[in-house]
C-alpha cells in the first residue's frame, strides 16, 4: 500500500508540503493570525473580532507520495477548508502550500488551473455529477476540460470506469445509478484525469454504511495497483483507521496529532484525541506486533540439541522456536525431538523442526484475523516481520487478555506495555516463564471463535451493493 | 403639479424631480437623437416584416401551426385546446389586430431577452452589480407600466416603436432576476468540480451553469413574456396598434362588445404562450435530469 524510501526511482519528497497554514474568514484576517499565533485557543484569540471565523490554525504537514493521507475530525473541525488550500480552491491567509515542490501561492490563475488538472484531481462528497451526462461524458469530465480528442477521452474514460467495476453502465446518467455506484463516477473521473494526487474530501460520508465499507475495499485494492497519493477528509474514525496510513486528528481548526493509527491509538496526544479513539473497533487496527510477547525460547539451528534443552529447562516451556541463516524462522522443535536429538548425538537441530506445530502470521496483520490462527496452532503462533524472522509469539492466553482489555473496560496488564516493533527482538534473554504455554486446551476455541465475531460486529454474509437502478 | 400646499411646504425645500426628468429627457432626444432614429429602424425592420407575415397569413394556417407546437410540446388535448380558442380568435372581427399583437410581443420579448440574460449572467457572476441592479430593476417592475410610455413618445414619436421599446424595458426585469437566480442555484460542489479539474470560468459557465440553470431561465423567458403581452396592451395608448387599440378604443367609447372581443383575445393569446413557453424548459435534458433526481430523494 504505502511505498516508502523510494518512490519512481527518486528519493522521497514530499507530495504534498503544508507549512503553517492558516485560513482566516471575515474582515480582519491579519489581525486574527497574529493573535492565533500565541497559541491561544480559537475563541480565545478570537474574541472582540466580530464575524472572524478561523477554520484552519497553524496547520503544518507533510503528503508522502503513494500514501494515503486521511485528515480526520469532526464538523467544523477545518478539514474540508484545509483539504480546498491543497489545491487553490482556496487561498490561505497565511502559510504555504506546496504540491511537488511548486509553491502555490506564486501561481497565477491560469498556471494553478493548469497544475490541477495535471496533477491534483478531486472526489466530492456528494458526488457533484452533472446530471445530465453520461456516466461516460461524466468520467471523461477533466480530460473534455483538458480540451483532449473526443476518441482518446472516450477510451481514457473507459478504462476508468472499468477500474472501478462500472462498465456496462457508461451511457446511463447518475440518476440511475445508486449511491455507491455514483461515487464510484466520481472516482472513476478523478482517475481518467491521470493525475498522481487524489483528493476526497467526505468522499465516502454520504453512503451507506455496507456500502462505504465496499467502496473503501475498491479504493484500497485500487491504491495497491495504482500507488496514487491520496489525501482523504474524514469525519468518520474507523474510515480513518481502516485507510489511512497516516491520519492527522484535527480539532478546533488546528491538527492536534499526526501519526499511523497504531500510534493514534496506543499513544493519543491528548485527552481529546484519547477520547476519540475510545470507542473505535481496535481489533481491526491493532496489528499482531502489538499484542506479541517476546519469544522466551529461541535457539539457532546450529546451535544443537543441547542449547535447546537448557532453553526448555530454564523457561520451564515444552517447545523451542528455531531460527536459521539471517535469523529467519524455520519452526518448532520440542521437548520430545530435543531428547530423541540428543540421544542420536546430533550437532545440529537440522532435521528434527517440525513446522506443522505452530502457524505463522505477519507482524501487520490485524488483531482481528488472529484468533482462527490461534484456535489452529498447537503452540503460540510465530509473529515475523518483513524479512522473515522470528519478531513474536502469541499464545492464546495473550489474546484474550489482549481482547479484554482492547473491547473490554478492563486494562492491559502493565508488564505488556508498549510493543514496539520488529528490530531488536532478537533470540535472546530467557526471561520468566510466560503464559505461553498453560496451553489453552482445543475445546475452548470455539467459543472463542463464537467471541470474537460478535466483537467484529461482522455481517454474516457479505451484502453486496445492489445493482439496479434506484 | 398642483399647487396644493403640503403639510411640509416652508420646512423642506421641494425637490424638482419633475422637472430634472423633464431636462434630462429634453437632452437626450436633442442628442441622441441619431442613435434614437436607428434604434427606431432596427425594430420597425424586425416589426413589420412578421407583422406582414402573420396578418398575411390565412388564419387557418396560424391556427394549424400553433396546434403542431402544442401537440409537440404538450400533447394532443393542449393542441385541440389551442385550436379551439384560436379558432375562436380568428372568428371574432379582431384577427388581424391579434397578429400585429403577437409579432409586437414575439419581438419585445426577443430583444428583452437578449438584454436581459446576458446582463443576468453578469450580475450573478458580480456581487457588487447584483448590489446596483437589484434596486434598480425593483424600480423598473414597480413603476406603473404607463410612466415608460412618456419619455418613449419623447424619443420616438407615437406608433409601433415607443411601444415596443417600452415594452422591452417593463418586461426585462424577471429575464434578469431568474437568470441570475438560476445561476445561483446551480449546486456549489458542481462548480468547485469544475473549478478543481481546472476548468477556466468560461468553460464552467458554459458547459456547468448555464446547462443547469436553464430551467429556471426557461421560467424568466416566460414571465418576459407574459409581461410582455401585458404591456403591449398598454401600448395601445401610444398608438402601437393591435389589439391595445382595439381595447383603449373600447375603452373610450364605453363599447362593452369590442372590449370583451378585444379581451378575449388578450387571453387566449396569453395561455397558449404561457403554456407553449413553459413546456419549453422542462424538455431540456438538465431540466429532465434535475427533475428526476429530486423524485429520487
Amino acid at each position: 500500500m504505502y511505498l516508502p524510501a523510494v518512490f519512481a526511482g527518486k528519493a522521497i519528497v514530499s507530495a504534498i508540503a503544508v507549512k503553517s497554514l492558516y485560513k482566516i474568514f471575515g474582515s480582519r484576517p491579519a489581525e486574527a493570525v497574529r493573535r492565533l499565533k500565541g497559541g491561544a485557543p480559537r475563541a480565545e484569540a478570537l474574541a472582540g473580532l466580530p464575524a472572524t471565523t478561523a477554520a484552519v490554525i497553524d496547520a503544518s504537514l507533510e503528503v508522502r507520495p503513494g500514501e494515503i493521507f486521511v485528515v480526520m475530525g469532526l464538523s467544523g473541525s477545518g478539514k474540508s477548508t484545509l483539504i480546498r488550500m491543497l489545491n487553490g480552491l482556496l487561498r490561505p491567509t497565511s502559510g504555504s502550500v506546496e504540491v511537488d515542490g511548486v509553491d502555490l501561492g506564486t501561481l497565477k490563475p491560469a498556471a494553478l488551473r493548469r497544475l490541477r488538472r495535471e496533477k491534483i484531481s478531486m472526489v466530492f462528497q456528494h458526488f457533484a455529477l452533472l446530471p445530465h451526462r453520461t456516466v461516460l461524458e461524466n468520467a471523461g469530465y477533466a480530460l473534455e476540460i483538458a480540451g483532449l480528442p473526443r476518441a482518446e477521452r472516450r477510451e481514457r474514460a473507459m478504462e476508468a470506469i472499468r477500474m472501478v467495476g462500472l462498465d456496462g453502465w457508461e451511457d446511463k446518467l447518475p440518476q440511475d445509478l445508486s449511491g455507491g455506484m455514483r461515487q464510484r463516477v466520481g472516482l472513476a473521473r478523478a482517475l481518467a484525469a491521470g493525475t498522481d494526487i487524489l483528493l476526497m474530501d467526505e468522499a465516502f460520508s454520504a453512503l451507506d454504511p455496507l456500502i462505504r465499507r465496499e467502496i473503501q475495499d475498491q479504493l484500497l485494492e485500487l491504491q495497491a495497483e495504482l500507488g496514487k497519493t491520496i489525501v482523504f477528509i474524514t469525519h468518520d474514525l474507523n474510515e480513518a483507521m481502516r485507510l489511512g496510513d497516516r491520519i492527522a486528528v484535527m480539532r478546533d481548526g488546528r491538527i492536534v496529532q499526526i501519526g499511523t493509527a497504531e500510534e493514534i491509538l496506543t499513544d493519543p496526544a491528548n485527552d481529546y484525541v484519547e477520547r476519540f479513539v475510545a470507542d473505535v473497533d481496535r481489533t481491526r487496527i491493532l496489528t499482531a506486533s502489538s499484542v506479541m510477547e517476546k519469544p522466551h525460547s529461541v535457539v539457532d539451528v546450529n546451535a544443537g540439541p543441547r542449547v535447546a534443552a537448557r532453553a526448555l529447562r530454564e523457561t520451564q516451556t515444552s517447545v523451542v522456536y528455531v531460527t536459521g541463516g539471517q535469523q529467519r524462522f524455520l519452526g518448532t522443535v520440542t521437548e520430545d525431538e530435543v531428547s530423541r536429538a540428543l540421544r542420536a548425538g546430533r550437532q545440529s537441530l537440522d532435521g528434527h523442526v517440525r513446522t506443522d506445530h505452530v502457524r505463522t502470521v505477519r507482524h501487520d496483520t490485524a488483531v482481528a484475523d488472529l484468533f482462527g490462527e490461534c484456535a489452529e496452532s498447537v503452540h503460540p503462533v510465530a509473529v515475523l516481520d518483513d524479512r522473515d524472522r522470528l519478531a513474536g509469539v502469541i499464545p492464546r492466553i495473550t489474546l484474550l487478555s489482549a481482547l479484554g482489555s482492547l473491547t473490554g473496560e478492563t486494562d492491559r496488564p502493565d508488564d505488556d506495555a508498549p510493543p514496539s516493533l520488529v528490530d531488536e527482538a532478537g533470540p535472546d534473554l530467557p526471561a520468566a516463564p510466560s503464559a505461553m504455554d498453560l496451553g489453552v486446551a482445543g475445546a475452548p476455541m470455539a467459543d472463542l471463535a463464537r467471541v470474537t465475531t460478535e466483537v467484529r460486529g461482522e455481517p454474516v454474509a457479505p451484502t453486496r451493493e445492489k445493482e439496479e437502478t434506484a | 403639479m398642483s399647487t396644493t400646499a403640503a403639510p411640509l411646504d416652508g420646512v423642506l425645500p421641494r425637490l424638482p424631480l419633475g422637472e430634472w426628468t423633464e431636462r434630462a429627457v429634453e437632452w437626450a432626444t436633442s442628442t441622441l437623437g441619431p442613435a434614437f432614429d436607428g434604434i427606431a429602424t432596427v425594430v420597425d425592420t424586425l416589426v413589420e416584416p412578421l407583422n406582414n407575415l402573420l396578418t398575411g397569413a390565412p388564419a387557418v394556417v396560424v391556427v394549424l401551426v400553433f396546434a403542431a407546437l402544442g401537440l409537440w410540446l404538450r400533447g394532443w388535448k393542449f393542441a385541440l385546446g389551442a385550436a379551439v380558442g384560436l379558432g375562436l380568435v380568428a372568428g371574432m372581427p379582431y384577427w388581424a389586430e391579434t397578429m400585429s399583437t403577437l409579432a409586437q410581443v414575439l419581438v419585445a420579448s426577443a430583444l428583452s431577452l437578449l438584454l436581459a440574460v446576458p446582463l443576468g449572467v453578469f450580475v450573478a457572476e458580480n456581487r457588487r452589480a447584483s448590489q446596483l441592479a437589484r434596486p434598480v430593476l425593483d424600480l423598473m417592475q414597480t413603476l406603473p407600466a404607463f410612466v415608460y410610455l412618456i419619455p418613449a413618445i419623447f424619443f420616438f414619436g407615437i406608433g409601433t416603436v415607443p411601444g415596443v421599446l417600452a415594452t422591452v424595458v417593463f418586461s426585462m426585469p424577471p429575464g434578469v432576476r431568474l437568470t441570475e437566480l438560476g445561476l445561483r442555484q446551480v449546486d456549489r460542489e458542481l462548480v468547485q468540480a469544475g473549478e478543481a479539474f481546472g476548468a477556466s470560468p468560461w468553460k464552467i459557465l458554459l458547459r456547468t451553469k448555464l446547462p443547469l440553470a436553464l430551467p429556471t431561465i426557461m421560467t424568466g423567458v416566460n414571465q418576459v413574456i407574459m409581461l410582455a403581452l401585458s404591456m403591449v396592451v398598454i401600448a395601445g395608448m401610444v398608438g402601437a396598434g393591435g389589439l391595445g387599440d382595439v381595447i383603449m378604443f373600447a375603452l373610450a367609447q364605453v363599447e362593452v362588445g369590442s372590449g370583451f372581443e378585444g379581451g378575449i383575445a388578450v387571453v387566449v393569446l396569453a395561455v397558449v404562450l404561457d403554456r407553449l413557453t413553459d413546456s419549453i424548459g422542462g424538455r431540456f435534458p438538465a431540466a429532465r435530469a434535475q427533475r428526476a433526481m429530486q423524485q429520487q430523494s
